[in-house]
């Protein structure tokens, strides 16, 4: 469909091996710098890096999965921060059912906000997530079911474009408000937090701290692939098309619900995990979480690094978020939002095709860049209509 | 002035006697009210009462001067030399007792008498019985309903005074709904006059009504009880269905804030495609403008203060249309056709807005005021209107058929409809489509800065307002159908009407989240909105 | 704040250009040489965000609190360096920046959070790096951390007082109550004690308490008002307890002054609202309501004048406001030299041990006290509001109120009690004689 196109994925494929590589040696070297090295040495890492990268990676694969939809579908979610959040609440369901009798008011089984707010018995829906398989499952199931409704609905009415943002946008909103709600039964505000062990090991120490990295790594790599292999395929293909012009495909013959919903839903499992490899490093979660603005930053990134390169997506992740790292401290923080919102105007207006885009498009020959740039325009039209 | 202190003086001079609660007939010396106003010196609740008490009594003409000086703050006193003082605005000093002025530097010690809530309905009760013959309509009105409240029985006299002389029927009936609550709660009054009280306070019919009326003792004959609590049923029947009206108005009243909020939203996004998530930004700038046209107004002519919004329109429709076309120019116009990516770009500026409000005026929050006309609150049958929110709902009303009139008869409406639905079409008729886009886009956003005047009234002036408001708004539009400004209308104010009738029962928060999966599921029926744009364009 | 490397700063278009490898090797790039003759100070506080808003009057205090003591020759003979880190409001932040303050500043104490909740996702760090946070709020209470120390209001410090002065004779012998409250822990939590303590200890009937929760930064009052003025209207005196947050303050206040519920016919008492809060609105028509606090602007005493001076002469505007956690922060960072001073180090377990017992002036005329639970003692003022925004004291506690962490009318912290000098724990069960989670 596109002229050329094989040298695109051949560079992709390339680059797809960097990507795996680079993240597979941060994922084999800063634990090492970490553990191995003492805190004297100067190219020690510290403990805060290897938490602050875990984070980052957690992100990286939440854009991956906003960019799969987006970035090869067209569907534009403003609510995905939803489906991480929720991963994030099942793990974080599982860590305060391990610590047990250790809250503060030592109660063995009802978790400490609800023994100070007099609540007698566990809510129903907390029942099992003590058992690490259960929670693991739910940490996929729950995302994924919701967005498997969610979509069902939504695709086969054929809301699209701005239509699906604003009411992903409300789906999210709805469930910030429902989890501030104490009654909800999951902490309101405070959120779950003061987590312990995690499998059986302290979540504060070091090496799980390293090994909570390395799994987000893996992690990464892993949803990395998945993606590849599915815009790859054939069926990538058909998204693509579904992206670029979706009456089409559909008199085509394919049925668009279907592959959108399936899509869709496999992202929001790819969140969810995000979100449940997040809280054990961070240590919280809480319904700030679902804020819409959460969800809108988090397509930010993907925008920032190159929506369509799944590469660009965790990278723009990682850059974001190292910029807001970076900029929130020292003589710079009063002075933060106005850089990051510079960043991203600049961004847009300079590098429309985000960082990975550009790069791409720079190495890609003069004479596709022409025709790769009006095709550009109208698959962007396409898909925010 | 001289005519006015003098009748003040006959008035209140009058008003004690009719009160009977002079105790010295003879004369009102001096003594007693020197007496009285030592209290205030002691800087002790108790001690304070006891003055408001024997200041009241005292008979002196200089009673209600003291006690509204009380009142206001503005009675001051020095321990040290035993001294009460009353301040004018202006910082000087006049003696209480006397009204003579005080030379030289106010003493060290200098200190307003303190009241608290039981003092101030005490004070409220003692200037009720002491301006009910005042020559002001609204001041006897106020007096009768302060009586009303407070329900003293050492207010009879004057009440009974009051209502033989009184001509103006209003005032006539709170009178004698004041009597009647003086008969209702003293002792001793006879069981028919108890019966016809309970009558007369029944045909009140309000929520201090029914206050008074479940006050009515258990042990009171059977045919009195009878007679509350049927008074009592009826009341709260008319109020049961007075509450439905209130909360469509309510409805309508939190619709026309939606509806302010989103119809710049409507032409930025629903007309020209932009996704402007700086949106609320717009807004937050025309409420910080009020600010400043108010700043301007306290410092140099305080008395235009009334007039600070009628300023304030005007020049946050320029600023922020001002502010608007600048960003077109240098942001938008290079993401046309690129809707996704206005919306990066304009979260970036939301960010950068907030921030530079935030540093140029401070974190805190600022004081803007309600105009008088603004303040408080009139009875319409048996719901209370505030006047902010009156106003806001004609505003709201009057913008958007301003609006309307603006795009169907003039000829910058004209061109804006032909470069939103055929770009190429328009342009190749002569119309500069670059220059409707950036005027559009100040439009959208000068309406979203007079937005900002009329939230201004209701919330916080913060950096962070626009936040409140921008998903409300997309909500809005989506649901009344993008591109369409009747859908945005009707949109805003059946979802404001929604959401108040569900909030009694759901309470606020679950109403909310009712609303927004209403939002979704009605999406899912009608994929485009409530007033859906047919055509091809929609399509493309 | 010369700390910063130079590395971060110069951040330009090629450095987010850089490789993810690159990146971790600028993380990783080592922190100018620490000067060693400074003694640094973390301040926590948001600066942007829906917080910024109550939390960056914190960060000046502090800065202007440092400076000071820097003016009287540092401490241990170094000067104090603050370092000013920005969580944005956002509470995984807030435990990133915590971390990073600890264990890359090396920080000797932190001073900073607002919400339960940012406090609450910070815990965790400081107890694993074991530092030092002064919190300066008042919150719910139900908790005693080794590593926290408590410099603003537990419940028993605001909330029950204050409900007690309603109930007296002066406060107009309330006997119907209103609980209304922004939906997060420290209303729910409050709202329950103060359920219990109505019901047992003023026995007040179930059916003359109304408790009602709105969701945060809640602007549309107009119901919830209309509902507080019927409930109101049975005939009994009737007051309002309001624990809303921040920012639905001013819409709340507002409506309520156009609906035309005077102080005098229902008044509200608020926990949450001072003189800062008030700088946004005209307070003519809420001349009466009450707020409760431990510091009112308005108490003339020779610490507070000269403390509202210095703080006008720092923040360079006659009309800033001072108010109850600017006070907390006073009176911890005192506490905080003092005990470095007495220990002639600032190393934690040191400080945290000196802490307990420690003493220092507040602004009102008293002494503070560090109670080995970490709550400090503190006088309970209810003020009036004014025409000018300031509030008049109309009544206030004979003595200091110790505060206690854990509320005995709850039935789960009924047992508890927090005492790190002599048990060594923060929620000791008496009955059961068990430090609980360790």
């Amino acid at each position: 469909m596109r002229a050329g196109s094989h040298i695109l994925i051949r560079s992709l494929d390339r680059g797809a091996a960097v990507f795996l590589i680079a993240v597979g040696a941060i994922a084999i070297v800063v634990p090492l710098l970490n553990l191995a090295l003492p805190n004297s040495s100067f190219i020690h890492v510290s403990t805060y890096l290897v938490t602050l990268l875990g984070k980052y990676a957690c992100y990286a694969i939440l854009a991956l999965s906003i960019d799969l939809i987006w970035g090869y579908c067209g569907i534009l979610s403003l609510g995905h921060g939803a489906f991480f959040a929720l991963g994030g609440y099942a793990m974080g369901m599982y860590l305060m059912r391990q610590i047990g009798s250790r809250g503060v008011y030592a109660d063995p089984i009802l978790p400490d906000f609800m023994v100070f707010l007099n609540w007698k018995e566990l809510p129903v829906y907390w029942y099992g997530f003590q058992h690490f398989p259960y929670a693991a499952l739910m940490i996929v199931a729950v995302p994924g079911v919701l967005a498997f409704v969610f979509g069902w609905f939504a695709f086969r009415s054929r809301v699209s474009g701005v239509y699906l943002s604003i009411i992903t946008q409300a789906l999210t909103y709805a469930l910030m408000l429902g989890f501030f709600r104490n009654n909800f039964g999951f902490g309101g505000n405070n959120g779950l937090t003061d987590f312990k062990d995690i499998l059986g090991f302290d979540v504060r120490s070091e090496a799980t701290r390293d090994a909570l990295f390395v799994v987000s790594c893996l992690a990464l790599m892993l949803g990395f692939l998945v993606c590849r292999v599915i815009v790859g395929s054939k069926l990538g293909k058909v998204l693509v098309a579904i992206r670029d012009a979706e009456a089409r495909t559909r008199f085509l013959g394919y049925r668009v619900e279907s592959y959108k919903l399936f899509v869709f839903t496999l992202s929001a499992c790819m969140a969810g995990i995000a979100g449940a490899l997040y809280v054990p490093q961070v240590g919280i979660i809480n319904p700030s979480e679902f804020a819409p603005g959460n969800s809108i930053e988090a397509v930010i990134w993907v925008a920032v690094g190159g929506r369509g390169t799944l590469a660009g997506a965790a990278l723009g992740a990682v850059l974001v978020n190292y910029a807001k790292t970076t900029f929130t401290s020292g003589m710079l923080a009063p002075y933060w939002l106005f850089m990051l919102g510079g960043l991203f105007i600049g961004v847009t207006l300079l590098l429309p095709r985000g960082i990975v885009g550009t790069l791409q498009h720079w190495t890609a020959g003069k004479r596709n860049r022409a025709s790769a740039a009006a095709e550009e325009g109208v698959s962007e039209l396409a898909a925010a209509e | 002035m001289a005519v006015a202190r003098a009748l003040l003086v006959a008035l209140t001079f009058a008003c004690a006697v009719v009160c009977g609660l002079v105790f010295d007939q003879a004369a009102a010396d001096a003594a007693p009210l020197d007496q009285a106003i030592a209290h205030f010196t002691a800087d002790d609740f108790d001690e304070t009462l006891a003055g408001v008490n024997e200041v009241a009594a005292s008979g002196s003409a200089r009673a209600e001067i003291i006690i509204t000086a009380l009142q206001n703050g503005k009675l001051m006193f020095s321990a040290e030399k035993k001294a009460v003082y009353i301040q004018d605005d202006a910082g000087n000093l006049t003696q209480a007792a006397t009204g003579q002025t005080v030379g030289g530097a106010p003493p060290d010690d200098l200190d307003n008498v303190k009241i608290n809530n039981r003092l101030r309905g005490i004070i409220a009760a003692a200037l009720g019985q002491l301006t009910l013959l005042s020559r002001d309509p609204q001041k006897r009105y106020d007096a009768a309903q302060a009586v009303f409240k407070s329900r003293a029985a050492s207010a009879l006299p004057a009440v009974e005074a009051a209502l033989a002389k009184e001509t103006d029927g209003r005032i006539k009936r709170a009178l004698e709904e004041a009597r009647a609550a003086i008969a209702l709660n003293r002792s001793g009054t006879s069981d028919p006059d108890k019966l016809a009280a309970i009558k007369i306070v029944a045909r009140r019919g309000d929520q201090d009504a029914l206050a008074l009326l479940a006050d009515i003792p258990a042990h009171e004959s059977p045919a009195v009880a009878r007679a509350a609590s049927a008074a009592i049923g009826g009341i709260q029947t008319r109020l049961s269905v007075w509450e439905a009206v209130q909360n469509a108005w309510y409805g309508i009243s939190l619709g026309s804030v939606l509806l302010l909020a989103a119809i710049g939203l409507a032409i930025t996004f629903g007309v020209m495609g932009v996704i402007n998530m700086a949106h609320g930004e717009m807004v937050m700038l025309g409420a910080y403008v009020t600010f400043v046209v108010q700043e301007a107004i306290r410092r140099y002519d305080p008395a235009l203060f009334d007039y600070s919004l009628a300023a304030a329109i005007p020049l946050a429709f320029l600023f922020a249309g001002a502010v608007g076309i600048l960003i077109e120019r240098t942001i938008i116009r290079f993401l046309y056709g690129r809707p996704l990516e206005t919306l990066l770009a304009t979260w970036g500026l939301s960010l950068i807005l907030q921030q530079a409000v935030r540093t140029a005026f401070g974190p805190t929050n600022k004081e803007v005021g309600n105009p008088s006309f603004m303040s408080g609150a009139f009875d319409l049958g048996g719901m209370v209107i505030t006047y902010n929110r009156l106003w806001i709902v004609c505003f709201a009303l009057a913008a958007f058929v301003a609006l309307i009139a603006l795009l169907r008869w003039s000829r910058f409406g004209l061109e804006m409809r032909a470069v939103t639905q055929n770009r190429a079409m328009a342009a190749s008729m002569g119309i500069r489509t670059s220059r409707i886009d950036a005027l559009t886009f100040g439009l959208g956003s000068g309406i979203a800065g007079m937005a900002g005047v009329a939230l201004s009234q209701i919330d916080n002036v913060s950096p962070n307002l626009g936040q409140g408001y921008i998903i409300d708004s997309f909500m809005v539009v989506v649901f009344g159908g993008v591109g369409n400004l009747w859908g945005t209308f009707v949109g805003s104010f059946l979802l404001g009407i929604a959401n108040k009738f569900l909030e009694p029962y759901a309470g606020a928060v679950l109403g909310k989240i009712a609303i927004l999966v209403l939002i979704i599921l009605f999406i899912q029926k009608r994929p485009r909105g409530l007033f859906a744009l047919r055509g091809r364009a929609v399509e493309a | 704040m010369s700390h910063t490397p130079l590395s971060k700063i110069q951040l330009n278009r090629r450095r987010l250009l850089a490789s993810a490898t690159g990146l971790a090797a600028g993380l990783m790039a080592p922190r100018l040489a620490v000067a060693a003759d400074t003694i640094k100070v973390g301040i926590l506080h948001s600066l942007s965000g829906t917080m910024a808003i109550s939390e960056t009057t914190l960060k000046d205090v502090m800065l202007m609190l440092i400076a000071e003591q820097n003016k009287q020759g540092g401490l241990l003979g170094k000067k104090l360096e603050p370092v000013v880190v920005d969580p944005a409001s956002n509470w995984p932040l807030f435990a990133e920046k915590a971390r990073e303050l600890i264990s890359q500043d090396k920080v000797a104490a932190v001073f900073g959070c607002w919400t339960s909740v940012s406090r609450k996702s910070v815990l965790p760090v400081f107890k694993e790096l074991d530092n030092i946070l002064f919190y300066p709020v008042q919150y719910e209470g139900e908790e005693s951390q080794r590593n926290v120390f408590y410099t603003g209001a537990a419940p028993n410090q605001q909330a029950i007082p204050a409900v007690d002065y309603l109930a007296s004779k002066d406060g107009g012998s309330v006997k119907r109550w209103v609980l209304e409250g922004t939906d997060y822990v420290y209303p729910r939590t409050t709202n329950k004690i103060l359920e219990a303590y109505l019901k047992n200890e003023l026995k007040v009937a179930p059916e003359d308490i109304l408790i009602n929760y709105t969701p945060f930064g809640f602007s549309d009052w107009q119901t919830e008002v209309s509902r507080i003025k019927a409930f109101g209207s049975a005939g009994k005196k009737t007051a309002v307890v309001s624990t809303i947050n921040g920012d639905a303050n001013v819409p709340f206040y507002k409506e309520l002054g156009n609906q035309g519920i005077k102080a005098t016919d229902i008044p509200v008492v608020a926990f949450s609202v001072g003189e800062e809060e008030l700088a946004g609105l005209d307070t003519k028509p809420l001349v009466g309501h009450l707020a409760a606090w431990n510091y009112f602007e308005s108490i003339k005493t020779p610490a507070n004048l000269a403390f509202i001076k210095k703080w006008h002469a720092f923040i360079g505007n006659p009309k800033r406001t001072t108010n109850d956690p600017m006070e907390a922060h006073y009176i911890g960072f005192h506490m905080w030299v003092k005990a470095v001073e007495k220990v002639g180090s600032t190393d934690a377990d040191k400080v945290i041990a000196a802490l307990p017992g420690t003493q220092t002036p507040n602004l009102t005329g008293g002494t503070a006290t560090m109670l080995a639970n970490h709550h400090i003692t503190k006088p309970v003022y209810i003020g009036e509001i004014r025409p000018d925004g300031q509030f008049d004291v109309v009544w206030k506690t004979k003595e200091l109120v110790p505060g206690a962490a854990w509320s005995p009318y709850l039935p789960g912290s009924k047992d508890l009690v927090a005492d790190w000098v002599k048990l060594n724990c923060g929620n000791y069960n008496t009955v059961t004689k068990t430090c609980g989670g360790s």
